[in-house]
């Protein structure tokens, strides 16, 4: 076979004459790869972030272009997690733009044996309504002795592990308001 | 750690690059155990033996840390002269009262004074609310000799001289010398100049013994001088984004915002009593009015007045136990109408899965919010107890909702990682349909709620109609601003608004509302401190200016420890906080958590009230003298010292006492939740854990719907040893079911020796590992690890026994059949005589509602 000498000799010379000894750098590129960029640098903004699954809270970068996100990569400003995603961390981007997240509400009738999909804030207002009358229902006022209790066991709650600060807060706020107790969270189980 | 929280343990990888010794202690050989020096096989459920050794091994070969013990800890007070330990008892501590079935701790308490623990149960105080309490401090008695038999180091000393290398052996299946190398290593790396730190997750606290675990812990790390100081620690490694802030701010019933509890009914009557039964005469828990205060003026605004208690009475009370496991049994035996489950999935998550889903039977309503939907939203249609015929839809009679919910690339709003650390997640992109977020969900809910009630008159419905609930609406999906909820949390001044920049801002006069005052700062001067993100490469190691965190943006808690009594570094290599003469205030690289110009020479003057009462060598500020506790004279239900007991369903005789289990541990009997025996079931030999794995999240939610994580992880299985594989005839890729009394699961067999039989009391011991995250819908199924496991928990917290109950492993597929919660169990519960679990004190416990059998009844409940 006969020898190409340009693929021979012209990346060692790269080397040596750009100062690229190890041949790892600039002296590896050739015309098309030297053209390639990243598609993320088409994005149109990029919006800090913090991973979703675990609690070590590794920081995240969320690429946006025409309102839609195209990927979702560790922060290297990170002191946590200096641009590490575990498997999870870099699985965000299904997580959050995946096929199986469900958009529309669903109902399910008593007895029922189906899923109807309903209007939001019909639901909202169901909700709202379901949540009177077991209050209404359950109120209890005081013990036998007479110490107060101005709650109802009849409506419980769980989940807050994987939601935001804001939202717990407002949780808590909201039911412990209407009397009820039974709110708790992931972090007990 | 490596395989549960993979990008934190690249710290553990950079200490090991340093020289760090990295001992992993786990039943079977995962990530960890690959790159650690010593991997150390250890029988489920058994570490407070191996760890109570560890205490014998630091005092017996006194290598304990003495100048830090002295000052730092609680080692010199004197206890109570009626306080008897278990070395006495069998088993039990003195105070066990068989009538009630729990303890009266008034034995365990200091000499000559009553504390409250800066946790835990406040109420366990005998009599009378007593706001003096700790107050008579002074009249502590104190031995820095440490050698009167009853001081708390030599009580500590006797209650661990059984915990020998060979009881290691015994109880633990872990030969002594490897034991000894793990000890000594810890020794030799503890000291002024080195630091050792414990990494934990729910391994440990899903136990019946699951509080005193971490106890065990403190004690060896308080002996060696570890926390406060870097490099030191016991670390919870907590495994969803914000389980610590759901902590902070509890969705958690026995806590209000900040760790403030909740009002008991039989105690706290008025805004007076609760603040006496739960204030502190001494240390930081002193400040409790204002924080209390501070929160009512946040939640009802201008309704909340000095002449009406501040609307204290708008809040419930609690009677008792309303935990999750205790709910949910309520809502079998129908008590219970509606239920909001927000991402979370216990139809798959949580113990015993039949009996959780016998609870969703039984209720009204219930709305589940997650992305798609879950078990929890299905159970009514493709449970198990339905395809097997058990239950139809048609006899279902709970009416579900599925509300989809936004990513956290949707929302605003910050995640408080497992160091306390705030971090502001920002909105990128709008939810895609009916998505919203919890916030949205919660608030207009509210809104709707406020007008439902709008004419009402009612005292009780008041609350709803005071309730501050205006914040700003963004965009066209009226979003609530998440910031907004920020400052409230933060909390400002009033009536100007003006942000406050520390909790020691916050008032019990009315001038300051403040949501939760751990989190005051947060958003100090009006900037959202949660969001700063100065890349790490160009702060110090510290690295104060990326996120926030509790409190005061402390990375380090109780760092006063990191310097000596006069307050210089303990070593140049181990500096960290320390007082600076010239400036007269306490520096270093964290925000120190002391007060900033007290004096390390400072001692309290006589009569001293409040923090004032903290010396300049007491850094332990939540606590009411300021120390660290290696004995714990209050706020534990089962005891000042942790004790080895069995597990619930152990296969074993407990080898160090009569008394088996923890005799404060909650059980419901029921008949859907029925109990192995105590140990040596011939039906259930082997003992089984439960975990995670690194490509899957929890109960499944976030993960088994994708195909990229699917793909690494895609099937249920279970871990076995080769010879156990061989005992059963189980083969590597084949079938294999597991089965307890509650149900059975199929799963394909994983024969490797990463899971190794142990030698115990000259019996091979088998170990089962079972990942618990699939089960039957998502893109990738399996039956749930829960349907195994039994409603039996910790009596401190109330986290169920998960990590070590004992089980059956035949090779083969499920057989089609019923389930023990589904309908009737398959046989009646075994019986609790044969043998016993618990002394004969123990053993009349009552049973209270829906079958709880608890020893904390009359300390809550009104009797
Ligand atoms: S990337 Fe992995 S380790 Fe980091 S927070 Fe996410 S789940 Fe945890």
């Amino acid at each position: 076979m006969k020898f190409d000498l340009n693929k021979l000799v012209w990346p060692a010379l790269r080397q040596v004459s750009s100062g690229d000894v190890a041949g790892l750098g600039k002296a590896s590129f050739s015309k098309r790869t030297a053209s390639l960029k990243s598609r993320l640098s088409d994005a149109d903004r990029v919006v800090p972030s913090v991973c979703p699954y675990c609690g070590v809270g590794c920081g995240q970068e969320v690429y946006v272009k025409d309102e839609k996100i195209m990927d979702i990569e560790g922060d290297y400003a990170s002191p946590i997690s200096r641009g590490c995603l575990c498997p999870k961390g870099s699985a965000t981007m299904q997580l959050v733009t995946g096929t199986h997240r469900h958009q529309k509400v669903l109902y399910r009738r008593p007895y029922g044996t189906k899923w109807e999909e309903i209007p939001l804030q019909d639901a909202m207002d169901m909700v709202a309504v379901r949540v009177k009358k077991a209050r209404d229902a359950t109120w209890e006022d005081q013990t036998g002795k007479g110490h107060p209790l101005r709650r109802t066991l009849g409506i419980a709650h769980l989940g807050g592990a994987t939601l935001d600060n804001e939202e717990n807060y407002l949780i808590k706020k909201l039911f412990t308001s209407l009397g009820m107790v039974q709110i708790e969270n992931q972090a007990r189980i | 750690m490596a395989e549960c929280h993979p990008v934190g343990f690249q710290w553990v990888m950079e200490a090991k690059r340093r020289g760090a010794t990295i001992i992993h202690v786990d039943p079977r050989f995962t990530r960890t155990s690959a790159v650690a020096d010593l991997h150390v096989p250890i029988r489920a459920g058994t570490d407070i033996a191996f760890l109570g050794a560890i205490v014998n091994y630091i005092i017996s070969n006194d290598r304990w840390f003495r100048e830090y013990v002295v000052n730092y800890t609680n080692a010199p007070a004197i206890i109570n002269e009626k306080f008897q330990d278990t070395e006495d008892l069998d088993g039990l501590f003195s105070g066990w009262d068989a009538e009630k079935g729990q303890y009266d701790t008034s034995s365990w308490g200091y000499e000559g004074v009553e504390v409250s623990p800066a946790a835990g149960h406040r109420e366990m105080f005998s009599g009378e609310p007593r706001s003096e309490r700790g107050a008579m401090l002074s009249a502590e008695k104190l031995d820095p000799t440490l050698s009167d038999p009853r001081c708390v180091f030599q009580i500590v000393k006797r209650h661990y001289s059984r915990y020998t290398p060979e009881m290691v052996e015994e109880t633990c299946g872990v030969p002594r010398e490897l034991f000894l190398k793990v000890a000594e290593a810890l020794c030799e790396n503890s000291g002024r100049d080195r630091t050792s730190a414990f990494c934990y997750a729910v391994g440990w606290t899903q136990h019946t013994v699951g509080v005193q675990y971490i106890r065990t812990a403190a004690i060896i790390q308080l002996l060696l001088g570890n926390i406060g100081r870097p490099g030191g620690g016991i670390m919870a490694l907590r495994g969803h984004s914000s389980i610590q802030g759901s902590t902070d701010i509890p969705t958690l019933y026995n806590m209000l915002p900040g760790y403030l509890p909740m009002p008991k009914a039989t105690y706290d009557t008025d805004l007076n009593k609760y603040v006496e039964y739960n204030k502190s005469a001494t240390g930081w828990w002193s400040e409790f009015p204002k924080y209390i205060v501070s929160l009512l003026k946040a939640w009802y605004g201008e309704a909340a007045r000095p002449d009406n208690d501040w609307c204290y009475g708008y809040l419930p009370h609690i009677t008792g136990d309303h935990s999750h496991m205790v709910t949910v049994a309520a809502m079998a035996d129908r008590m219970v109408k509606g239920y909001f489950v927000m991402g979370e999935n216990p139809a798959v998550g949580s113990m015993n899965a039949a009996l959780q889903r016998k609870g969703l039977r039984g209720l009204d309503w219930l709305v589940v919010r997650d992305f798609a939907p879950t078990e929890t939203a299905e159970f009514w249609r493709s449970a198990p107890e339905v395809v097997r015929g058990e239950v139809t839809p048609e006899q279902i009679g709970t009416e579900v909702f599925f509300f989809p919910c936004s990513a956290h690339t949707e929302k605003d709003g910050s995640f408080t990682n497992t160091q306390r650390l705030l971090q502001w997640h920002h909105k990128a992109i709008e939810p895609p349909g009916d998505c919203r977020s919890e916030l949205h969900f919660v608030y207009h809910l509210g809104k709707r709620l406020k007008e439902l009630y709008r004419h009402s008159d009612a005292a009780k419905d008041r609350p709803i109609l005071d309730l501050a609930w205006n914040y700003r609406e963004i965009g066209e999906m009226q979003e609530p601003d998440a910031e907004e909820v920020l400052a409230e949390i933060n909390g400002y001044t009033l009536p100007e608004r003006n942000p406050l920049s520390a909790y020691t801002e916050v008032k019990d006069d009315g001038s300051t509302a403040c949501g939760c005052w751990i989190y005051c700062g947060c958003r100090k001067d009006g900037v959202n401190q949660t969001a700063r993100r100065k890349p790490g490469s160009e702060q110090d190691w510290v690295a104060l200016q990326w996120g926030w965190a509790w409190p005061a943006n402390r990375r380090l808690l109780y760092n006063r420890a990191s310097a000596d009594p006069d307050g210089n570094p303990w070593s140049e290599r181990k500096k960290y906080v320390w007082w600076d003469a010239a400036q007269k205030k306490w520096t270093g690289f964290d925000t120190p958590d002391f007060i900033a110009t007290r004096p390390p020479d400072y001692r309290p003057p006589e009569g001293a009230e409040g923090i004032a009462t903290l010396s300049g060598i007491d850094p332990f500020i939540m606590q009411a003298e300021g120390k660290g506790w290696l004995y714990d004279p209050s706020g534990l239900l089962d005891g000042p010292l942790p004790t080895h007991y069995e597990p619930q369903e152990s296969v074993l005789k407990n080898p160090l006492y009569g008394q088996q289990c923890n005799p404060a541990r909650l059980e419901w009997i029921r008949r859907d939740n029925p109990y192995h025996k105590a140990w040596g079931d011939p039906h259930y030999p082997f003992v089984a854990t439960t975990y995670r794995l690194t490509e899957h999240h929890t109960a499944g939610g976030m993960s088994r719907w994708l195909p990229w994580l699917n793909e690494l992880q895609p099937e249920m299985f279970i871990e076995v040893s080769p010879e156990l594989a061989e005992l059963r005839g189980l083969e590597n890729g084949g079938w294999a079911t597991v089965s307890t009394i509650r149900g059975e699961i199929e799963a394909r067999v994983l024969v490797t020796e990463r899971l190794r039989p142990l030698n115990i009391q000259d019996e091979v011991l088998h170990q089962v590992g079972i990942p618990y995250h699939w089960s039957w819908i998502g893109r990738s199924t399996g039956d749930a690890a829960n349907e195994l496991t039994a409603f039996v928990a910790d009596p401190n917290v109330s986290i169920e026994e998960s990590k070590a109950f004992s089980v059956n492993v035949v090779a083969g597929r499920r057989p089609p059949g019923p389930r023990a919660a589904a309908a009737a169990p398959l046989t009646e519960p075994s019986g609790f005589e044969d043998p016993p679990r618990d002394l004969e004190a123990v053993q009349g416990k009552p049973i209270g509602h829906h079958g709880l059998r608890t020893g904390k009844k009359e300390l809550t409940e009104e009797g």
